[in-house]
């Protein structure tokens, strides 16, 4: 149907929003900064491949089991952790991401260390992510327009409020934790089943900032925004790689001119929906309308 | 008449402040009270020790029997304690509405599974919070504000909407601190009348924190004196309005003529 460099980059794509997608739940919606989620995604990955390599499981199930481990490390670490309230947590974030590049890199025995693991196959094909996106995106807007959303939202907006209204605020950090665990381990499961081939400098912090980056540039407590940053990011990177010495100054530039337009990103915290249609049609309609408009609602 | 909340011989100190001495008081079930003193003389400490946002240092609170001094605050919510906030803390961004949902789910169940997939319970739940909230909304005069963010209400609004939030949570005894801040006279009647009739109508035991003086002595049978940390006297309006020491406190001590 698409050619194969077009099929590459809508797989990616899908691969990105997932992992976008779990950030988005803790940094947007939780109000948890986090600069070490690519651990999550090296673990996602390297689970899978192991499980699927060495001990012959179906990949399917390499990829569940890829992103369940990622969501068990991340509950573990989270009980601790997420004690820590405001920046804190993000500082414990750089060093958690770090400390399991660095145990990847050097448990050779397991992971072959720097050298990586190559000849993955190639379980990643369009329908399947295109079918781990969809089930994955459905589930994570059901997630936020529910109950969970609105508890979240609370422990982000004012945690003392909201364990006032009796909300466990340290539980739900550590199960939005455990959610963004699984999305990005799941991601980084998928990603090797794309190339093929991992190794560990792929995971290094450069790759968590990019992550949380995406999700401020879509907005802070918007998931379609998050969608539409990483759309954009992912676009800019790939179709610049032809002059490939520039692509960081241009993905720079577009961030940089996002901040200065829109500083509180693509979306702010509006979502994509019948409501903000409305309010678009609305803003868009001459204003002796307007008034008329606004007061039948 | 049954005591609902009792606190017995509670202390707490900020550094070398002793900021609650010895502080005793019962509430009986379907009492509304008044916690009045002079600014910094503990008030809202009190009420912060009750919901357990502080430790207690010595002493119990022992509400509908049971000791709730070691209680998070989430868990002494959970036993059916609510409260505001003498600085509002609304979730600011989000609608009225949405503020009082956050609350109303509480006592509105459905499970994690069928959260993400919209699925079973969710959308009778879901329908049955939003009507509920729109009820208490609509109970405080806010039903017509419901969309907007609740930060950009006026401010007596605002106070209005947190007493809604409050009320979501289904409690027994209702904390409300200074309701009537920043108010204006006509506002201030109008909230007297809210707080009779939410009294009575959802049968609550309320305590309140108040610096209008008029208004606690018009909605409370029975009123609290506080002055720094100590409660000094307890009793209806007529006998706090003559004590001398609560006349001490607001009015300082008279100077013998040299």
């Amino acid at each position: 149907m698409f050619g194969g460099y077009t099929e590459g980059i809508i797989i990616l794509l899908c691969i990105n929003s997932i992992a976008a997608m779990g950030v988005s739940l803790l940094t947007g919606f939780t109000g948890i900064f986090t600069l070490g989620h690519a651990g999550y995604m090296a673990l996602g990955a390297y689970v899978s491949s192991l499980l699927i390599m060495k001990a012959g499981m179906p990949w399917l199930a390499g990829i569940f089991l890829g992103g369940t481990g990622a969501m068990l490390v991340a509950w573990l670490v989270g009980i601790p952790t997420l004690k820590l309230m405001g920046d804190y947590y993000a500082i414990a974030s750089i060093g958690l991401g770090e400390a399991i590049r660095l145990i990847l890199e050097n448990w050779q025995s397991v992971t072959r260390g720097a050298r990586g693991v190559p000849g993955i196959p190639p379980y990643t094909t369009l329908p399947v992510a295109l079918a781990f996106f969809l089930v994955m995106a459905f589930a994570m807007f059901c997630l936020i327009n529910s109950r969970y959303g609105r508890a979240f939202k609370a422990c982000r907006d004012d945690y003392l409020a909201a364990s006032l209204l009796g909300f466990n605020t340290a539980k739900l950090r550590v199960l939005s934790l455990a959610i963004s665990g699984f999305y990005c381990g799941v991601a980084g499961a998928l990603l090797a089943g794309f190339l093929s081939f991992i190794q560990p400098i792929m995971f290094d912090m450069i790759k968590s900032t990019e992550l949380t980056s995406v999700v401020v540039f879509g907005g802070l407590g918007s998931m379609s925004g998050t969608l539409i940053g990483t759309g954009i990011i992912t676009l800019v990177t790939e179709l610049f790689r032809p002059i490939s010495q520039y692509r960081m100054l241009i993905y720079g530039a577009v961030i940089v001119i996002i901040m200065i337009f829109r500083p509180e990103g693509i979306m702010g915290q509006k979502e994509l929906g019948k409501t903000f249609f409305r309010d678009l049609t609305r803003r868009l309609k001459p204003a002796d309308k307007r008034h008329g408009g606004g007061v039948k609602r | 008449m049954t005591p609902i909340l009792e606190v017995s011989g509670v202390n707490k100190f900020f550094g070398g402040v002793h900021a609650v001495v010895d502080m005793d008081f019962v509430l009986e079930k379907g009492m509304l009270a008044g916690l009045i003193g002079p600014n910094g003389a503990g008030k809202t400490t009190v009420f912060n020790l009750i919901t357990g946002i502080y430790p207690l240092e010595t002493g119990h609170i022992t509400f509908k029997g049971e000791d709730i001094s070691s209680l998070k605050s989430y868990e002494v919510i959970g036993r059916g304690i609510a409260r505001t906030f003498q600085n509002l803390r609304l979730f600011q961004r989000s609608s009225a509405l949405e503020n009082v949902m956050t609350a109303c789910q509480q006592h509105h169940h459905y499970s994690f599974l069928e959260a993400v997939t919209h699925l079973g319970r969710w959308k009778k739940t879901e329908t049955d919070i939003r009507l509920r909230s729109m009820e208490l909304l609509d109970r405080v005069g806010l039903a017509d504000r419901a969309d907007q963010a609740a930060g950009t209400l006026p401010y007596g609004y605002q106070r209005r909407l947190e007493i809604a939030r409050a009320l979501a949570l289904e409690p027994e005894l209702l904390l409300l601190d200074e309701p009537a801040a920043g108010m204006n006279p006509e506002e201030v009647l109008e909230l007297n009348e809210l707080i009779k009739e939410i009294h009575s109508d959802f049968k609550l035991t309320i305590l309140v924190i108040e610096h209008h003086m008029e208004l606690v002595m018009e909605i409370c049978p029975h009123v609290i004196c506080m002055n720094f940390g100590a409660k000094i006297a307890e009793g209806n309006p007529e006998t706090i309005q003559n004590h001398p020491e609560v006349l001490r406190a607001y009015l300082g001590e008279e100077v013998p003529e040299a």
